[in-house]
């Protein structure tokens, strides 16, 4: 089940150190040809290691949209 | 987390240290942390060397993250601002650039080789007990000597940043991190 929140990244701000890449238990963090990390808000669970890690505090968790019918599914 | 060989590399970090500490000449060795991660970057496009091969990043986070010795505050804004990050490259190249004259003027003859470690650039340590004379030329330890300084010095810079505030504060404005990320930059650029 999909949670009710996901990161994202702030691509200004990111450093592309891959500190999310590491900490991210689901493996949704990578870092994309060294330029910027990018989260896979599939496999994110919103556990927010990764905004609590990021040196450059450009990781922020925000409510996943929700698709309708779809309320009832979200954790 | 499944672990890899490289998970392991901070343990490269406390080697290379120690091993400075007792022989002024195995400072060459850090020549390896600043060639992979730039031919990651020329040759590859990516961060790999930070991302998953840098020893000082994986023992800060070790220490601030599974030993709980950061505060894990966020980073001041400043610190990842980009000025700030360009302008902390340029400063480090330009000391970079210094020590590597410092080497040429030893290995021409005209000036004599300083046993001393400079710590943030301005504090002289003697360090004369990890050097003895050998058959190298004395620019090979003057280069020991200056490079020995500039790993310590952002070694304890990256220590007191994740004291400070996160684990991996100091790789927001690490030079290396800067310097390759703008080669990737780049590339995505061309592409």
């Amino acid at each position: 089940m999909p949670s009710r929140r996901h990161a994202v990244v702030n691509p200004r701000n990111c450093v592309a150190c891959g500190t999310c890449e590491n900490v991210c238990p689901r493996h949704a963090a990578l870092v994309v040809h060294g330029c910027r990390a990018e989260i896979d808000i599939e496999l994110c669970i919103g556990c927010g290691r990764c905004a609590a890690s990021c040196p450059a505090n450009c990781i922020e968790l925000v409510e996943r949209e929700r698709r309708e019918g779809n309320e009832a599914a979200l954790v | 987390m499944k672990r890899h060989w490289y998970d392991y590399l901070w343990i490269w970090t406390i080697v290379y240290f120690s091993l400075g500490f007792f022989n002024i000449l195995f400072a060459w060795l850090g020549m390896i942390d600043f060639l992979v991660p730039l031919g990651f970057a020329i040759f590859g496009g990516n961060k790999l060397f930070c991302n998953h091969f840098c020893g000082r990043g994986q023992l800060c986070m070790k220490l601030g993250h599974e030993l709980g010795y950061s505060r894990n505050r966020p980073t001041p804004a400043w610190l990842y601002s980009r000025w700030f990050r360009y302008g902390f490259l340029l400063f480090f190249l330009t000391m970079f650039g210094n020590m590597l004259f410092q080497t040429w003027l030893v290995g021409a003859g005209a000036a004599s080789l300083r046993q001393t470690v400079s710590l943030f650039w301005t504090f002289q340590l003697p360090w004369h007990w990890a050097y003895a004379e050998t058959s190298l030329p004395a620019w090979v330890a003057q280069f020991s000597f200056g490079f020995y300084s500039i790993m310590l010095t952002s070694f304890l810079l990256g220590l007191l940043m994740m004291a400070l505030y996160r684990p991996r504060t100091w790789c927001a404005f690490c030079p290396m991190g800067t310097m390759t990320q703008m080669i990737c930059l780049l590339r995505c650029r061309k592409k």
